[in-house]
């Protein structure tokens, strides 16, 4: 349930915090590749460039700002992925981590799978706050007591410690994927996962790491007639047997594990015709889908293509339901975005708990937030200059003509190496991760009252 | 088309061409290996600016064949009338330089004295595609020459709305779908 109902559009963002370092100068390992919330939103997650994880907790109240629910601060740091080199191809993997999903909590620790282009580890996240201590045959720092000196007999007790927060590799899926992962998912009975890659989807136990069941194959047998990719896939979040997988060329496809073992051929194809009034040398590109997400309900999925975010309902395949523009003032502008590599970014999106915004990045540090009940969008800025304390944000314009009023922002002024690729919306809250290049941005609605 | 003639297309198209085969180029030293997606994505690209070349050069044919041709100009004047029809690829996909070249190619041997009707006893090396020499290597739309970048040096993003030429190197016989099968 929602602390506060949420008005959409109408509701205020303000400032919370900003997480990594202030310099403009940007080490490369720091960007940030990755942002997630676990299941009940304390956890928040984040994967770089350099193969680390950063997980922050929730902090349960903080004394000088009572209404600041949303502080996180720093949980664990470890080394996820390492850089390796693929003998065979001459091929360096990078460390990169590319998704991170976390698993739903079913004991004290929390599960996370982290992956990187090739392969897919499990985590374990636990608490020690406790130690042993009084033990009859070793001394405190755990060298063996001379036995002769032993007089009497004790029972070990846990006394308390600092807590210590352990990450550990449970499980790693190797070997697996001859091309790029681009997405993992895990599936609502919590046993399985599947992982995909730019040709192949693989399904797994989570218990078992040396064997995956391939359950989508596009290769073709003449990689000459290669013509789409998978771009990213998800597994429906409440029934087991169904996933999705969206392709380069635009298109959508649910498949039903329970119709055959290969899901080749799917069930649904979603795919809206293109308009051909904008046809260019780029259409191609422009409508590679980046991202695929399913509601929380599961009676719609969203997709992310270069200029606008689409809302798809499940049973309606000709076309989607809702279309929104991210940046149609960038249509105009494709050609130097080729030359610049920007039209080849690949932006997420994200739903908030109860489906009622969606929200993803764009360039300059803009994110835009689009209310699907009220029909209302707004475009906020990620940026250290907003960042006093509940400082709230002031909705930013882009002008695409014609005269610039005050406070908007020339389409030939945006920073375009300022992108706004990942963002995160809390499950049960309005709080949101907006990461920016090497930065992490968390921000809260405005309470009233 | 509004204000946009079919030589602007062809310029256009030409940029987008020698834009493109640089990232392609670029891509093959990037760390993490070649991507299929954006390859994938680049090759598509291509082509499309490779089939709105061509079709814009062939509209642009009889005034573009003189000046290319400096050699053949004197029996071109008879050969015109005797050509087959336009080149089609003689493979699924044809890069940019190897269409353009051969054309060039293919008046040569027409000049040669070779008849049409004589194909099916045409030696191999008769309809080889290979070029005959750095005359008719280099197609029109491929600017000079660049430096390959060194490591740690960076080509700075190009300004927007001013979309420069980049200078790509020089073609080799990379066929747009061979890229592809470099997996």
């Amino acid at each position: 349930t929602f602390l506060q109902p949420p008005r959409g559009c109408d509701m205020q963002w303000c400032f919370s915090q900003v997480k990594g370092a202030i310099d403009d100068d940007v080490a490369e390992a720091d960007i940030i590749s990755t942002v997630e919330f676990n299941h009940t939103g304390e956890l928040l997650a984040t994967g770089d460039k350099g193969g680390r994880v950063v997980i922050f907790q929730q902090e349960i109240e903080n004394k000088n700002y009572p209404q600041l629910r949303s502080e996180y601060n720093v949980y664990s740091t470890f080394q996820s992925h390492e850089p390796e080199f693929d003998y065979l191809k001459s091929l360096e993997i990078e460390e990169k981590i590319n998704k991170i999903r976390w698993l739903p909590q079913k004991n004290a620790a929390q599960f996370l799978l982290s992956t990187n282009d090739k392969t897919i580890k499990l985590w374990k996240i636990s608490e020690r706050d406790r130690r042993a201590d009084g033990y009859n045959l070793k001394e405190e720092d755990g060298r063996y007591k001379d036995p002769n000196s032993i007089t009497s007999l004790r029972v070990p007790v846990l006394i308390p410690m600092d807590l210590m927060v352990e990450a550990s590799p449970r499980r790693v899926f190797a070997n697996a994927h001859t091309y790029h992962i681009n997405s993992v998912s895990v599936n609502s009975d919590h046993e399985t996962y599947l992982s995909a890659d730019d040709l192949r989807i693989n399904l797994w136990n989570l218990e078992i790491t040396d064997r995956s069941f391939n359950i989508v194959d596009i290769k073709p047998a003449n990689m000459e007639e290669l013509t789409e990719v998978i771009t990213a896939s998800e597994f429906h979040p409440n029934q087991c047997n169904t996933f999705v997988f969206s392709s380069s060329k635009g298109t959508i496809r649910l498949c039903d594990m329970r119709a055959s073992a290969l899901c080749d051929k799917h069930s649904k194809l979603f795919e809206e015709p293109e308009n051909p009034s904008n046809r260019s040398f780029f259409s191609e590109i422009i409508s590679s889908i980046s991202d695929v997400k399913f509601s929380h309900n599961g009676q719609y999925m969203m997709t992310r293509d270069y200029l606008s975010v689409k809302i798809w309902d499940l049973k309606m395949e000709n076309r989607p339901v809702e279309t929104y523009q991210v940046h149609e003032y960038l249509r105009s502008k494709l050609c130097s975005l080729y030359e610049n590599d920007c039209i080849f970014d690949k932006f997420e999106c994200c739903w908030n708990g109860n489906d009622s915004v969606v929200m993803t990045g764009s360039y300059n540090n803009f994110f835009r937030m689009f209310d699907r009940e009220h029909r209302r969008d707004v475009t906020l800025e990620a940026s250290r200059e907003n960042s006093k304390p509940l400082q709230v944000l002031k909705p930013r314009k882009v002008c695409t003509g014609g005269k610039r009023k005050k406070d908007e922002i020339s389409v030939d002024s945006l920073d375009f190496n300022k992108k706004i690729l990942h963002t995160a919306w809390h499950p049960l809250d309005n709080i949101i991760a907006v990461a920016t290049t090497n930065n992490l941005y968390i921000f809260q609605d405005k309470l009233t009252g | 088309m509004s204000a946009i003639t079919a030589m602007d297309v062809n310029v256009e198209a030409k940029r987008i061409l020698a834009v493109s085969i640089s990232k392609l180029y670029a891509s093959r030293t990037q760390r993490g290996g070649l991507r299929l997606h954006r390859s994938l994505l680049l090759s598509l690209v291509m082509r499309s600016a490779r089939d709105i070349y061509h079709s814009s050069r062939e509209s642009e044919a009889p005034i573009a064949a003189a000046p290319e041709e400096p050699m053949d100009t004197s029996s071109r004047a008879e050969e015109q009338t005797q050509l087959p029809e336009p080149e089609s690829e003689p493979q699924p996909v044809a890069n940019g330089a190897e269409a353009a070249s051969e054309v060039s190619d293919s008046r040569e041997e027409e000049s040669d004295g070779e008849t049409t009707e004589d194909k099916e006893n045409v030696s191999p090396t008769r309809q080889s595609r290979k070029r005959r020499g750095k005359a008719s290597a280099a197609p029109d739309f491929l600017p000079s020459k660049r430096a390959r970048l060194e490591p740690g040096e960076e080509r700075y993003a190009a300004p927007l709305g001013s979309c420069r030429t980049m200078a790509g190197e020089s073609l080799t016989t990379l066929s747009l779908n061979r890229v592809i099968p470099a997996f």
